[in-house]
């Protein structure tokens, strides 16, 4: 736990800190069975161009639970959390290795569409999106995207969606207005209806309060405890608190520098620590863990 | 607290030195000059169009047919070149939009890093440069030379002119689109047709709209491609795929060098409303563009 322990480590290679035992195993405080496990990475190691920006992570998701990737920026939460619906194949120069196996099918192989992952899979992202379409067009696009055309159907999932991400009062009567005249809260709760619209497996939040104030963010995170009985939801956050409030588990990312002669120093996003959310907050194993969660930078 | 406060040193907010006031004054008076400026020779044109063409018009004028020049300008008038104008131009925006809209998809969507897109992109740049008597030239020894003149051939040249002008504004038009909502249609997994055509497209279809209607507007005008392509002729040729036609470009062309007062008037009536013609189009143009712009806020 030594102030110390980080700027040793930093300075090794990359390779020899592969090594470094890794808290991967679930706690038995925690019980979890295979049977649960949604996401099981392993040795994950991506790329963008021949920019190594996270090297062998290795973690398992489990279902009907609230995972949270917290850590400094440019530690490669994100880069992660997109290779898990498979959004990282949109960005040309990037790659992944190892694999990630959904529901124990790998995401990764040859024959895998990034379509049929996505329609499972959804995803919530850090700046609302709406598209300029109006609100119902917003939340019906999914489900229309699926097949549903009948229009009393497309009614229906509409407001159940609305009403899962708490924006059906708010909308209701001006569901025919434009999806940009949202404020910021109201906005990503309508992104949300939007994931939820296509029923989701896991939803996927990328920093999905960073934009909004306290009082949007404790809508959402209301909103998060209120489906998680429905949906499996990993999110990345850069807001401690939050992750404390809302996750049931936490993994802890970090930058690795490896510094090289001539000062080529590489960086890549490493997986510190994995556990209870608990866990990782009040005992912490790993010393840049402690580090972070205790506010003395990570 | 009152005591406190009347003892605190007031804090100058006051602009420092008169120099970038000065300079602001100066800036503002050369924007305000360059403005008018700019709009002497605009005004003029209109103002000369307008003055010499409004007499001439009528619906007489605007559908009669094209007399012998030496006849004062309330004898006939410049039907066939009207007919002629909408409907070369209105072949030539059939053949350029969709080919130039699909291409700028194809730069901006799909093509990504991949040479063809860029090697279409490029010559899309450099041939907006080329001159639209180039264009008249080409036609003319690919197609004018081995069937003859038509109002085709000046569909065909007038579309060599729109079609870059629609790929460059299509592709602007599309880079605008932000990723962020590619990305949100994706992660609801839809395929890069849905993306493109569910999304992207109505997202800029104003814009590419109104660059569509721009192209139009200007190849309207143009004059030069049509002389090699139409020849030109006095009597209305419904005929599009044959024989000689004509539009109003190339008739204020040929009666402006007209020593009769008839034919000369009958120039500026074609002016006037060739630029009708132009200003009704960027009307339209504006109104779709507001139309699309609904959900914009």
């Amino acid at each position: 736990m030594e102030p110390q322990d980080q700027q040793v480590t930093a300075n090794q290679q990359v390779t020899a800190k592969l090594q470094a035992p890794q808290t991967t195993a679930t706690p038995a405080e925690f019980p979890a069975t295979e049977a649960d496990k949604i996401f099981d990475a392993k040795n994950l190691s991506i790329y963008y161009g021949s920019f190594r920006a996270v090297t062998d992570v290795s973690l398992s998701i489990y279902q009907n639970e609230i995972t949270a990737f917290i850590g400094p920026s440019g530690c490669g939460k994100t880069t992660v959390l997109r290779t898990l619906n498979r959004m990282n194949d949109l960005i040309p120069s990037a790659r992944v290795e190892g694999d990630v196996h959904y529901r124990g099918a790998s995401l990764y192989r040859r024959d895998v569409s990034p379509i049929a992952v996505r329609r499972r899979i959804g995803m919530v992202f850090q700046k609302p999106n709406p598209f300029p379409k109006s609100i119902y067009e917003n939340v019906a696009y999914g489900p229309r995207i699926n097949g549903i055309r009948k229009k009393g159907q497309l009614d229906e999932i509409v407001e159940r969606s609305l009403r899962q991400a708490v924006l059906w009062d708010e909308v209701k009567d001006r569901l025919g207005k434009s999806g940009l005249g949202l404020s910021g809260g109201q906005a990503q709760r309508l992104c949300i209806a939007r994931t939820l619209a296509v029923e989701p497996d896991v939803v996927l939040m990328d920093e999905p309060c960073s934009a909004l104030d306290p009082i949007a963010t404790g809508r959402i995170e209301d909103l998060m405890h209120e489906i998680k009985s429905q949906y499996t939801i990993v999110i990345v956050t850069h807001n401690m608190q939050q992750a404390t409030r809302v996750s049931d588990r936490t993994a802890f990312f970090s930058v690795l520098r490896n510094e090289k002669p001539g000062g080529n120093d590489t960086r890549t996003g490493v997986l510190v620590e994995y556990g209870t959310t608990q866990q990782i907050f009040e005992d912490p194993h790993d010393s840049r863990t402690q580090a972070y969660v205790t506010g003395r930078i990570g | 607290m009152m005591a406190i406060a009347s003892e605190q040193q007031t804090v100058d907010l006051r602009e420092p030195g008169g120099w970038r006031r000065t300079k602001n004054q100066i800036a503002t008076v050369g924007m305000w000059v360059a403005f008018v400026v700019m709009l002497i020779p605009l005004g003029f044109v209109l103002f000369t169009v307008i003055a010499k063409g409004a007499s001439a018009i009528s619906w007489q004028f605007l559908t009669g047919n094209i007399p012998i020049n030496v006849l004062p300008v309330t004898f006939g008038g410049v039907g066939p070149a009207v007919y002629g104008t909408l409907v070369i131009t209105g072949f030539a925006s059939l053949m350029a939009i969709p080919l130039g809209v699909l291409g700028g998809i194809y730069i901006n969507e799909y093509g990504g890093n991949q040479v063809l897109a860029r090697v279409i992109n490029f010559f899309a740049d450099v041939m907006t440069g080329v001159p639209s008597i180039i264009m008249g030239l080409f036609i003319f020894t690919i197609w004018v030379l081995h069937f003859g003149y038509s109002g085709f051939a000046g569909s065909l040249a007038l579309a060599c002119l729109m079609l870059p002008i629609v790929i460059r504004s299509t592709y602007e038009m599309l880079r605008l689109v932000p990723d962020s909502l590619r990305e949100a249609s994706y992660a609801l997994g839809a395929t890069k047709a849905r993306v493109t055509l569910t999304v992207v497209l109505p997202a800029a279809i104003g814009g590419i709209v109104s660059g569509a209607l721009l192209a139009v507007a200007r190849a309207a005008g143009e004059t030069a491609p049509l002389v090699f392509t139409i020849l030109v002729t006095q009597t209305l040729n419904k005929n599009l795929f044959s024989g000689a036609n004509t539009a109003l470009s190339t008739l204020i062309f040929q009666n402006a060098t007209q020593p009769y007062t008839g034919a000369q008037a009958r120039a500026w009536g074609s002016a006037l409303t060739l630029i009708a013609i132009a200003f009704i189009l960027m009307i339209v143009a504006r109104l779709i563009t507001a139309r699309f712009a609904r959900y914009d806020r």
